[in-house]
């Protein structure tokens, strides 16, 4: 509940408390994490609280830190791939694809259309994965524990296409430079489209994602249509468009904002050109919006892979590449729309079989830098409804 | 023959049964809602224990609660840390001996039933605040202060609905009150027809008491000082072993205590058109009761929580007032007619 007049609120309490001081009570510091069931793992916040307001926020990451950057200096591309699934691990794939389409453009080389169509449909289905699990897991932190076991269900029709695809449900490990590995049970001979995707994949995608809808529709009317979940989102956590840019927002919670920024419409690392769908935005930025959006945005993925597997190109899932993967000297930076917002690798290349240095961009890190503003004069209880709202994990924000 | 002409073996043997009583059907209650919340997540629930059903779960997980170590944290003000669950379990076995199962099977049938139903029944709310405050937990004591916050904005829309049918009983016994509902309110050829006060006007006055008890229970959409998700559990976050078993145990009973209570305030308590209230009394009340418990689960599961101050605006600006025209046009058609 951080409205422009709660702000001024909060200033002339504290300008009262300044003038009376004998009335002035003492503020208690309240450890909310690293171990709190509702910060979606180990990231803690140091608030100051008055009661149940909360004078101030500040953030404490770091506590599930790994080093990806540097474990991934002494690892080889390719094994680097399986190393970048780690950091979301709620949306595995879409980890994988702008450090491999990074080190593609350093190569030289270009998957062909087949792969990198099989790249975007299964970036979209761990969009909607990953949106599905926001779904289940923001109604939890209001304190309804039921739509998740709703939403999961339907996430698990997804990721058992994703496991027929790939042999993997959350870290797949799909991609190869210049294409994508061949489907499990071809072996390496495996070329031509009769044997890359398995066995009624396509009638399988088709009816998950009239399933996927079909849940879709039931979390709007049962979820967003509850008066107790609009009473606790509608207007709390705003969060305005030039307030987003300025702490470096992306992906849904951007677009929440109303600021129509989509790296799939701005950038060219996947044929995104060829589908037809929508940028989503709402108007104003408070969390009932960043629900919205990311709920019409497992409608628009389930578009954009409906009209995927209907125009599925023919030919070979791997571009002509060196037996040992050597990446030239120089330096790239590809930034890919993750499923919670803007995900980037600047590779630096001394020329060998590993990268001399990787520099990650993750979504949910910059997403969080925008909590002591956001969370200033809220109330405990909404405090964990906005962090649940900005849809983070810890794993994408500490690497 | 002399011993039963004994006050106090009497009394003993009462408050015995009473405790049994509501001791099983606890376990009843916990077992429906394990299994209603499972059906209502597409979940099969409790499935092993016992065999049919998992008929035996409740008792596994009495029996798991009862083997855990009592631990009392270092910082904790251990003797009220100690107390508090029996005073929380207190509240409502007190308020259980009023409870008229049939017209001859109360424990004790005061002239003032219903007003000690619910000056007993806010004892729990002491537990709350004693537990969140000895606990010396930061999480604890929001939990506690949130629950005496709440403790003043729902105990006036309860009295206040419950005033409504006292008016219109014109006694506060609670066998009074069943028996007032039990007179023909018209007759069809020589058939009288009895109406319970829910359905004699008395609607809204039940709304507003469950809406307040849910919030006396400190249940979804009430449970602010619990709150899972944002004070990992409030006041019950230091318990373990036998005390959270009993304060779990006092919510289950305390859902069956203010089931009953409402049963008998607005929907005529152990009378059922047809069914002669001597033989078929427990049952009906005990049926009534659980079919307001399983709407208060219905609700656990299915809506999210709403926000202290949100819960305070809607007793303060809607039930309080709703409560108070109840009263007075309740009142003023007690007059007129």
């Amino acid at each position: 509940m951080t409205t422009p007049a709660d702000r001024h609120l909060l200033a002339m309490h504290r300008s009262e408390a300044a003038v009376s001081v004998e009335l002035q009570t003492e503020d208690m510091v309240l450890n909310i994490g690293p171990q709190h069931p509702s910060t979606h793992g180990v990231l803690r916040l140091v608030a100051t609280v008055a009661g149940e307001r909360v004078r101030s926020v500040q953030p404490v990451m770091g506590y599930m830190h790994r080093g990806y950057e540097k474990l991934a200096e002494v690892r080889t591309y390719a094994q680097i791939t399986a190393l970048v699934n780690r950091i979301d691990w709620v949306s595995g794939f879409a980890n994988e694809i702008p450090f491999i389409v990074a080190a593609e453009r350093l190569m030289g080389v270009e998957a062909p259309e087949r792969a990198q169509c099989i790249r975007l449909i299964l970036t979209e289905m761990f969009r909607i994965s990953n949106h599905l699990i926001f779904l289940c897991s923001f109604p939890a932190e209001l304190g309804a524990p039921t739509p998740l076991m709703y939403a999961l269900r339907e996430r698990e029709r997804v990721l058992d296409l994703i496991e027929g695809v790939t042999g993997g449900r959350f870290h797949p490990n799909f991609n190869r430079i210049g294409g994508v590995k061949p489907a499990a049970g071809g072996g390496s001979t495996q070329r031509t489209r009769a044997q890359d995707l398995p066995k009624g994949f396509i009638e399988g995608t088709r009816r998950a994602m009239t399933a996927v809808r079909h849940v879709c529709d039931d979390l709007e009317n049962l979820v967003l249509g509850n008066e107790i979940v609009q009473q606790r989102t509608i207007g709390i956590g705003v969060l305005p468009a030039d307030k987003a840019v300025e702490y470096a927002m992306s992906g849904p919670n951007l677009r929440a904002s109303g600021v129509p920024f989509d790296l799939r419409k701005v950038e060219d690392y996947l044929p995104y050109d060829r589908f037809d769908f929508d940028v989503v935005t709402m108007p104003n930025g408070d969390n009932y919006d960043r629900c919205r959006v990311r709920l019409e945005e497992i409608r628009q993925s389930a578009r954009i892979i409906e009209q995927a597997v209907d125009s599925l190109p023919g030919g070979p899932l791997q571009a002509k590449v060196p037996r040992v993967i050597k990446v030239p000297k120089g330096e790239c930076y590809v930034r890919a729309e993750n499923p919670k917002g803007e995900m980037g690798y600047h590779i630096v290349s001394g020329g060998g079989r590993r990268p001399y240095r990787v520099k990650i961009r993750s979504a949910s890190f910059c997403n969080l830098q925008v909590l002591p503003w956001l969370l200033e004069g809220a109330l405990i209880p909404d405090v964990i409804a906005i962090l649940g709202s900005l849809d983070f994990v810890l794993g994408d924000v500490d690497r | 023959m002399s011993l039963l002409d004994n006050v106090w073996v009497v009394l003993a043997v009462k408050l015995g049964l009473a405790v049994v009583i509501l001791f099983a059907l606890a376990l009843v209650v916990m077992f429906a809602e394990l299994k209603v919340s499972a059906h209502m997540q597409h979940r099969i629930g409790p499935y092993f224990a016992g065999g049919r059903w998992g008929w035996a779960q409740v008792f596994a997980e009495a029996l798991k609660f009862l083997q855990k170590e009592d631990l009392i944290p270092r910082d904790a003000d251990a003797p009220v840390f100690r107390l508090a669950p029996m005073v929380s379990l207190l509240g409502t076995f007190a308020v259980i001996v009023i409870i008229p199962l049939s017209p001859v099977l109360v424990a004790g049938d005061l002239d003032v039933g219903i007003f000690y139903a619910l000056a007993a029944g806010s004892v729990s709310t002491i537990a709350l605040l004693m537990a969140g405050w000895s606990s010396g937990n930061k999480y604890s004591l929001i939990g506690g202060l949130r629950a005496g916050a709440q403790l003043i904005a729902y105990e006036l829309p309860l009295v206040l609905a419950v005033v409504g049918v006292v008016i219109q009983a014109g006694t506060m016994s609670m066998v009074g009150i069943t028996e007032a509902q039990a007179q023909p309110l018209f007759h069809i050829g020589s058939v009288g027809i009895s109406l319970p006060y829910a359905l004699q006007g008395q609607i809204i006055g039940f709304v507003i008491f469950m809406i307040a008890a849910l919030a006396e229970l400190v249940r979804i959409p009430f449970d602010m000082p619990i709150a899972e998700s944002e004070l990992v559990m409030g006041y019950l976050t230091e318990y373990s072993g036998i005390r959270f078993t009993m304060f779990l145990l006092g919510e289950y009973a305390g859902m069956l205590a203010m089931s009953a209570i409402a049963s008998v305030l607005f929907l005529g308590g152990y009378h059922f058109w047809g069914l002669n209230a001597d033989w078929f009394g427990p049952f009906v009340l005990i049926g009534k009761s659980l079919i307001l418990v399983f709407v208060m689960i219905w609700f656990r599961w299915t809506w999210p929580r709403l926000r202290e101050d949100q819960l305070q605006s809607l007793a303060w600006r809607w039930l309080v007032p709703l409560a108070l025209a109840n009263i007075a046009v309740t009142a003023t058609l007690k007059v007129v007619l």
